[in-house]
């Protein structure tokens, strides 16, 4: 039994180690704005530690071009928010309100939400793997940054700020 | 007030309430671990399985850990802000049942190998959404329809 103990002890210690490592590691991550670039194929690795998130204009990034039929919306004049949330994702409310404030904020910016079970073709040619993921897009439709989890206002307004500068 | 879509009749509950279950169900599974090969861990990881099937199974106003928090806990916090659908959380509980059930099993067939890592994948899965409220059903979902689901585009 001592030994049982011991054992139990040492896996004890080391999941909460390793979980704990792991919930903070994605508290890091999640909602991180991420660029979109030529350079890397699409999609960008969400969890990839070694993404440079230094941040040229929009311009200089190719990212996919998303129209406004394929989103069965509007874009925005200056901005798109787009988000893909499922249903009963808590998070995914969170961030629609984080996005309807920074949309308001940041003039002809637009918000568009989509339902991902609703649009499978669309998760599958953008590799959506989580919701909620939001896109950044540009005045043309170019996905500029991406964030994947629920992202900090702060983050969304300074991605709008640099998605519009001149 | 938080602007909810509550258009689908789905069943909407206290954040608060899943966590404070994922929290004993820690507890419950921590000391299991520590008294594998003992008949602690079997009567506690029984239980386990029974609290995880009527989550599961029955709905969260059957799960013991949630009317122990509605009754006695909630009424002393604050009233309750932020809301969630009951389906991640019984979903939770669902694969909480099937790692309790085969660690139960691998108790009763005296492999204890397999119980120790299944009361640590539970364990695991408990402590992350207890600590960090992280959604393993909201993970998954997703990856499973892509993978499953036929193509629809509306």
């Amino acid at each position: 039994m001592g030994d049982g103990t011991m054992l139990g002890f040492v896996l004890l210690i080391a999941v909460l180690a390793a979980a704990t490592a792991f919930g903070l590691w994605r508290k890091r991550t999640d909602g991180q704005m991420k660029s979109v670039s030529v350079a890397a194929p699409l999609p960008v690795a969400d969890d990839d530690p070694e993404v440079d998130v230094t941040t040229p204009s929009a311009a200089e990034h190719g990212g996919e071009r998303l129209s406004a039929d394929l989103l069965g919306s509007a874009l925005g004049e200056q901005a798109t928010l787009v988000q893909f949330s499922t249903a009963f994702c808590q998070p995914c409310r969170a961030t629609r309100r984080i996005l309807d404030e920074a949309a308001t904020l940041v003039p002809g910016t637009t918000h568009i939400e989509i339902d991902a079970e609703a649009h499978l073709d669309l998760v599958r040619q953008l590799d959506i793997r989580r919701t909620p993921t939001v896109l950044v897009l540009d005045a043309r439709g170019v996905i500029f940054k991406r964030a994947v989890g629920l992202p900090r206002k702060a983050d969304v307004i300074a991605a709008l700020g640099q998605v519009t500068a001149p | 007030m938080p602007e909810t879509a509550i258009c689908a009749p789905a069943v909407e509950v206290d954040v608060r309430g899943p966590r404070f279950a994922a929290a004993v169900t820690v507890v419950v599974l921590a000391v299991a671990l520590l008294t594998i090969g003992s008949a602690t861990a079997a009567v506690l990881l029984a239980i386990q399985t029974i609290v995880f099937a009527l989550g599961a199974f029955v709905g969260l106003r059957a799960q013991p850990y949630g009317v122990l928090f509605r009754k006695v806990v909630q009424p002393r916090l604050a009233p309750a802000t932020e809301f969630e659908a009951a389906a991640p959380p019984r979903f939770a509980a669902l694969v909480g049942f099937i790692f309790t059930a085969v660690a139960l099993l691998g108790l009763v067939a005296g492999v204890t190998a397999v119980a120790y890592v299944a009361v640590a994948g539970a364990l695991a899965a408990a402590f992350l959404n207890a600590a960090f409220g992280f959604c393993l059903g909201c993970e998954i979902y997703l990856i499973g329809k892509r993978v499953f689901a036929r193509s629809v585009s509306v």
